[in-house]
């Protein structure tokens, strides 16, 4: 299908679908439509086509409803791709259409007080009881939690087996008896994420992804989903933060010193860039040519974000705050809100989603071929590892 | 417009790699740089041979009729050998100046036959174009005064001489080389003394060295790469403590930095050919000056000891950056520009 073609078929959808109507109706009849994501398969909201064609169908449909992005981002960002790549038909078939059109929010169960960088330590149990798996353990770092009624979820399975062998996906119903979720304060003042305590869960075994034991290598497409979707989102030039800071800049002149311009001109140049990075790795991603590019994107985004916001406090010589009074999120939002709450949340960007410290992990040793540490805990069971 | 590289263009670098892989290895350089730095057997090849002298000429007049994109791959390639050849200052920058006249000697350019060169200091920049030169024109058409800092002037049979806005052919001025932080493309005193000199056209010099510095940051490019890529290798083979000292997390997270600095340089340099705005050429300059300066910095320091000796050819690419930083604008002066084009004026500018 080429570029006309989808207009076309975006155009035909139009004609049957007033998108001044009602809004769920709307987005329910685009994915049935196949404008969903159109590189996913006909019948889950696509149409097999190149991932290419995705920008012309946005272009198109960009005055229509949209989806709640920040909310849906977990869902859209990892749950969907990892459900795409490894779920059943059944699976496919019940989860996509909610998650796309946002009837269904979707939240991540991977990280444990023990269990971060090092993820594959993880102590979440899920032991097997006939047609049911009993889930007991307790997540950490859960953004909207609160919001959700699904989670992917990574327990273990297998304790005898060397940690990374003995994990197993699965979806994890979050209005089940025994999910408690408290919220956790963050240094904003609000509390975007949140503690899940799981107790005697019980998940048919319908809700497994992928094989038991192979949840390791089911995370893996999650996290790298993940990266991408924090770090991928196209922008133009001047765009995302420092577009908030550049404003500030050339609206209040008198904020103005040699010093900060200075230091503006190089995140201006660093920030052109790393866009001009993710414009390639694009490019590249659409003719099928995907490059190692993409384990960058991230860290460039994070450093930039935390320059950038730190820099505009600073300009605006701003002490106050707008509010620190403790309320859950509705939303993961990076730019709203005052200055310091945009340094404040940046400070999470080289955290959430892997460290930076491990991305540079991922990048030395995957991309460029570095040999790994000497590693203690590869070949013992994870019942015997130190802790 | 694309910031991937075209299928030509692979080719076209895997012919240029090829050949300078046999007959230009980092040590043959080492070699010639304290006798005769220039090869120009090697030359005669690239520009004959494999054409690259006349990419950037049209068909009708000679040349290959290609873009500057194809110019940018053969730069990058050039840069990743420290290639003593004049491909920059005749085939890029010269030409660059003569095109629009379109002089019967850009037939000569493109098929190599003979080399030419800018007269004009390669300190100078788009914004400051006339820097190190005091050149005059008198009534009768001769030239007189200096230039300092002019690369590639001794190899070449004619010098493009740039003063008030016309552009004068000149064979036969006296070229004296000096001592140059940069082995490989060491620069010259040009002086004109009542010099006899051909008016060719008209030159809109800031033109061409924008032109010229959108292209030097596929070259530098080029030599960030080589420079990551053989310190990956060295990392990966140098043992300390029992280990390849490329294991430890201190050293591998340096290098992790510094390839994702090598990865923005790449789209930053593919899109300065893309788009050559003087947007796109100052922040390829800005962004690729510094990252080329900072690999060959990084490949000195972690090779230790053995990047400090002369016969490590580290230092060819450390001196070949660093003078690159200094060549058509530093990375500030491009930084500057950007503070008016993209209007984030200083203080007091209102």
């Amino acid at each position: 299908m080429n570029e006309a073609e989808i207009k076309e078929r975006v155009a035909a959808f139009l004609g049957a679908h007033d998108p001044g109507g009602d809004r769920l109706e709307f987005l329910r009849a685009r994915f049935d439509a196949g404008l969903a994501w159109v590189w996913f398969p006909e019948g889950l909201g696509g149409l097999g086509v190149s991932r290419e064609l995705q920008q012309v169908v946005e272009r198109e449909l960009a005055d229509t409803p949209q989806l709640t992005g920040g909310k849906q981002g977990i869902g859209l960002g990892m749950a969907a791709p990892t459900i795409l790549a490894f779920g059943t038909e059944e699976q496919k078939r019940r989860f996509l259409r909610p998650l796309w059109t946002g009837e269904e929010i979707w939240c991540q169960l991977f990280s444990e007080p023990g269990a971060g960088s090092d993820l594959a330590t993880l102590a979440t149990r899920a032991v097997r009881d006939g047609d049911e798996w009993v889930v007991d353990g307790q997540k950490v770092w859960t953004s909207g939690a609160h919001h959700s009624r699904w989670a992917i979820l990574v327990a273990r399975t297998d304790p005898d087996v060397p940690k990374h062998r003995g994990m197993t996906y699965f979806v994890c119903d979050m209005s089940a008896p025994g999910v408690e979720v408290r919220p956790l304060r963050q240094i904003t003042g609000e509390a975007e994420f949140n503690e899940v305590f799981l107790t005697g869960v019980r998940l048919s075994d319908d809700l497994r992804l992928g094989a038991v034991g192979d949840g390791w290598r089911v995370a893996q497409t999650t996290l790298m989903n993940e990266r991408v979707a924090i770090g991928g989102a196209p922008t133009r030039r001047g765009g995302g933060v420092l577009a908030t800071v550049l404003s500030t800049w050339r609206e209040q002149p008198e904020l103005r010193t040699h010093d900060l311009h200075q230091r503006l001109l190089l995140l201006w140049v660093e920030a052109e860039v790393t866009r001009l990075s993710g414009a390639r790795l694009r490019e590249q991603l659409a003719a099928g040519q995907p490059g190692p590019e993409g384990s960058g994107m991230k860290l460039s985004f994070a450093r930039l974000n935390q320059a950038l916001s730190g820099l505009d406090v600073e300009l605006r010589r701003d002490l106050g705050y707008d509010d620190w009074a403790f309320r859950r999120s509705e939303d993961v939002d990076f730019y709203g809100r005052g200055p310091g709450y945009r340094y404040l949340r940046a400070k999470g960007n080289s955290i959430e989603g892997g460290t930076s410290e491990i991305l540079r992990n991922i990048i030395s040793e995957r991309v460029l071929g570095l040999p790994s540490e000497p590693r203690v805990d590869k070949d013992v069971p994870w019942k015997d590892l130190p802790r | 417009m694309t910031l991937l590289y075209s299928e030509v263009e692979q080719e076209l670098r895997s012919s240029v790699r090829g050949l300078l892989a046999d007959r230009c290895p980092p040590a043959a350089v080492l070699k010639r740089v304290e006798s005769e730095p220039y090869d120009l057997d090697l030359w005669k090849t690239l520009a004959g041979e494999i054409g690259v002298a006349g990419l950037l000429i049209p068909e009708e007049l000679g040349g290959a009729g290609a873009s500057a994109s194809e110019a940018a791959v053969v730069l990058e390639e050039l840069g990743r050998a420290v290639a003593p050849v004049p491909f920059l200052t005749s085939s890029v920058l010269a030409t660059r100046a003569l095109l629009p006249t379109r002089d019967a000697l850009l037939g000569d350019l493109a098929e190599g036959r003979r080399t030419a060169a800018l007269a004009v200091s390669f300190a100078a920049s788009p914004y400051t174009p006339e820097r190190g030169s005091s050149v005059s024109v008198d009534g009768d058409g001769r030239l007189s005064g200096t230039v300092t800092g002019v690369a590639g002037a001794e190899v070449a049979d004619v010098l493009l001489v740039p003063v008030g806005g016309d552009l004068y052919a000149v064979e036969g001025a006296s070229v004296e080389v000096v001592p140059s932080l940069d082995l490989t493309r060491p620069v010259a005193t040009v002086t004109f003394a009542k010099t006899r000199a051909r008016r060719v056209g008209a030159c809109d010099l800031a033109a061409v060295l924008r032109f010229g510095a959108g292209l030097l940051a596929s070259e530098q490019l080029g030599v960030a790469e080589w420079c990551l890529d053989t310190t990956l290798a060295y990392v990966k083979e140098r043992h300390q403590f029992a280990r390849p000292i490329g294991s430890f997390q201190a050293l591998k997270h340096r290098l992790a930095d510094l390839w994702l600095d090598v990865v923005r340089a790449r789209a930053a340099a593919r899109n300065a050919v893309a788009d050559a705005s003087s947007v796109s050429v100052a922040v390829a300059q800005s962004w690729n000056a510094g990252v080329a300066v900072r690999a060959a910095e990084e490949a000195l320091q972690l090779h230790g000891g053995i990047g400090m000796t002369w016969e490590h050819p580290v230092h060819l690419y450390l001196k070949r950056a660093k003078a690159t930083e200094i060549a058509l604008g530093t990375p500030g002066d491009h930084r500057e520009a950007l503070a008016s084009l993209v209007d984030v004026p200083g203080p007091g500018a209102g």
